[in-house]
């Protein structure tokens, strides 16, 4: 019996892995083919681009400011209060502004996904949609997919300026520091690998959030209480896929850039 | 191996004007192992209406999902209009869906749309102008009697409402054929006679292949024993002892199509299961 149980759920993980890659190529691939949802694209996009910009602004804000405070107060230890806005600056931008937005964003938006597909899913809209000849995966996935890496990219940039600016805040009006000073040391640590390696994570972890949340949604049975489940596994796996992905990128980079 | 192309400038339905509208051929499918339905073979033939019987989870929506390719069966191949719906892909299947009209179990509607919207989905899609749009909404909504509740969300409707929007969206784009899972279940009986007015005035005024699924035997018989007559605008019944010649009977029982025929001889039939079912 053991054997058996083990058996059905290595095949029951397989055939997960392969919908979700089957859902995955097919979203991305519809952004290439006829006809193109150029107004459900900017829905999303305003949907999750705009709807979680007062969150991920209040995110890098204050996560930039609790980094200024924590660092200023072990580096005055060592009388380096100096080098507190290039820590908050290299902190931000290399993984705290890509990771804790795309984490913010997936609760919000992830969850989203899955609910709002996993409903249409158990009230057979999504098989009346495809019985109506359109494609759902090119209707409502690509969208989702197309709109969610576009505009994580931008949040994540909006999150570190903010972060950076929390610091600041922190820093000058709290600490005492010179703004000057915290500006420049910010500025001139950054190298071009840091801003690069900063700007390609969001794009993963948008593709990660979008994806995992259509792919619950799509998959969910079981009524109302599917719909749940699959909101709170989109969330779950969403989250744990990007802190995992996270670290494999920054290792790649690290080594390619070497820093 | 069957036709599985559409030629884009060519009509799916008028491809193959000689193939029926649905040909079976003995199809099985089942679901964690556990077998739906074995080896059914049928054919409907064009213009034709069968009424789809059966007790409550023998299968018959699955039947309705695989004739529109909704889903795929384990064996056997499923025609509709020559074209071989069980061997295509996803994507080729959606021009053939432009023929078939699905009314499903409970209407299925996009919430977030308002009922022009629902009704004109796929002529949207089709990038029809918004004009033409509007007229073809409003005639559809017409023929259910519907044409006030234009900008009404389907939350705001009754149950009964929803089917003859569901109704309507399914004939918009005049198909020629629809397929109508339980389109009266769970409502009372007035709403009942009202839907089935709708699916015999579809059948007998466009003439159009139809499968109905129901349980209700009173409903299966008064689309059998009824005709639709344009001029009254009012189903009126055939005379005693006739019914519709076009329309016939298929009856489920534990996964097997254990009839397959005409209204007289679903009455006469000497079958223990029929007896028990229809008495």
């Amino acid at each position: 019996m053991p054997l058996t149980t083990l058996d059905a759920s290595a095949k029951k993980g397989v055939s997960a892995v392969q919908r979700y890659a089957l859902l995955s190529a097919r979203g991305v691939g519809n952004f290439f083919r006829r006809p193109f949802y150029g107004a459900d694209l900017i829905t999303q996009m305003d949907k999750i681009g705009v709807g979680s910009l007062p969150i991920v602004i209040l995110t890098g804000f204050f996560t930039g400011g609790v980094l200024a405070l924590n660092t200023a107060s072990s580096l005055a230890q060592f009388g380096a209060t100096a080098v507190t806005g290039q820590l908050v600056s290299l902190a931000m931008v290399k993984e705290l502004g890509p990771v804790l937005t795309s984490l913010m964003v997936s609760g919000r938006n992830a969850s989203g996904m899955a609910s709002e597909l996993g409903s249409m899913m158990v009230t057979e809209q999504i098989d009346a949609m495809r019985a109506l000849g359109t494609d759902p995966l090119k209707k409502l996935v690509m969208p989702r997919i197309v709109a969610t890496v576009v505009m994580l990219f931008f949040l994540t940039i909006v999150s570190d300026a903010l972060g950076t600016l929390g610091g600041a805040w922190v820093a000058v009006v709290l600490l005492g520091q010179n703004a000057g000073q915290y500006f420049h040391s910010a500025y001139q640590t950054l190298q071009s690998a840091d801003v690069i390696q900063g700007l390609v994570k969001p794009i993963f972890f948008g593709f990660i959030i979008a994806t995992i949340g259509c792919y619950y949604g799509m998959n969910t049975r079981g009524g109302t209480q599917g719909v749940g489940k699959s909101t709170t596994q989109a969330v779950v796996v969403s989250s744990v896929l990007i802190i995992f992905v996270d670290f494999v990128i920054s290792r790649f980079m690290i080594g390619i850039f070497g820093r | 191996m069957g036709i599985t192309e559409i030629t884009p400038d060519v009509s799916p339905a008028q491809a193959h004007p000689d193939a029926p509208a649905i040909r079976f051929e003995h199809v099985s499918i089942g679901f964690d192992a556990k077998p739906v339905l074995e080896d059914i073979s049928f054919d409907l033939p064009r213009g034709d209406t069968r009424i789809l019987l059966g007790p409550a989870g023998v299968g018959k929506s699955v039947l309705l999902k695989l004739a529109n390719g909704l889903i795929k069966p384990d064996s056997g191949r499923i025609f509709v209009f020559g074209f071989e719906v069980s061997a295509m892909r996803e994507q080729d299947l959606y021009p053939l869906r432009d023929s078939i009209g699905t009314v499903f179990q409970e209407g299925a509607l996009f919430d977030s749309l308002t009922v022009r919207d629902n009704v004109g989905f796929r002529l949207t899609e089709e990038s029809v102008p918004d004009d033409e749009i509007d007229r073809r909404v409003t005639e559809a909504l017409r023929f259910v009697e519907l044409e006030h509740t234009l900008d009404k969300f389907p939350a705001e409707l009754s149950g009964g409402m929803r089917r003859r929007v569901a109704i309507a969206r399914a004939v918009v784009s005049r198909p020629e054929l629809v397929l109508y899972d339980s389109p009266t279940g769970g409502l009372d009986p007035v709403t009942s006679a009202t839907i089935i007015g709708l699916v015999m005035k579809q059948r007998d005024v466009y003439k159009t292949s139809s499968i109905v699924v129901t349980h209700r035997l009173q409903d299966a018989f008064m689309l059998a024993s009824h005709h639709f007559n344009q001029e009254t605008n009012q189903m009126e019944p055939l005379p005693p002892n006739q019914s519709d010649p076009k329309t016939g009977f298929l009856v489920l029982h534990q996964g097997k199509l254990v009839f397959d025929g005409s209204t007289p001889d679903l009455v006469r039939s000497d079958d223990p299961f029929l007896k028990e079912y229809l008495s």
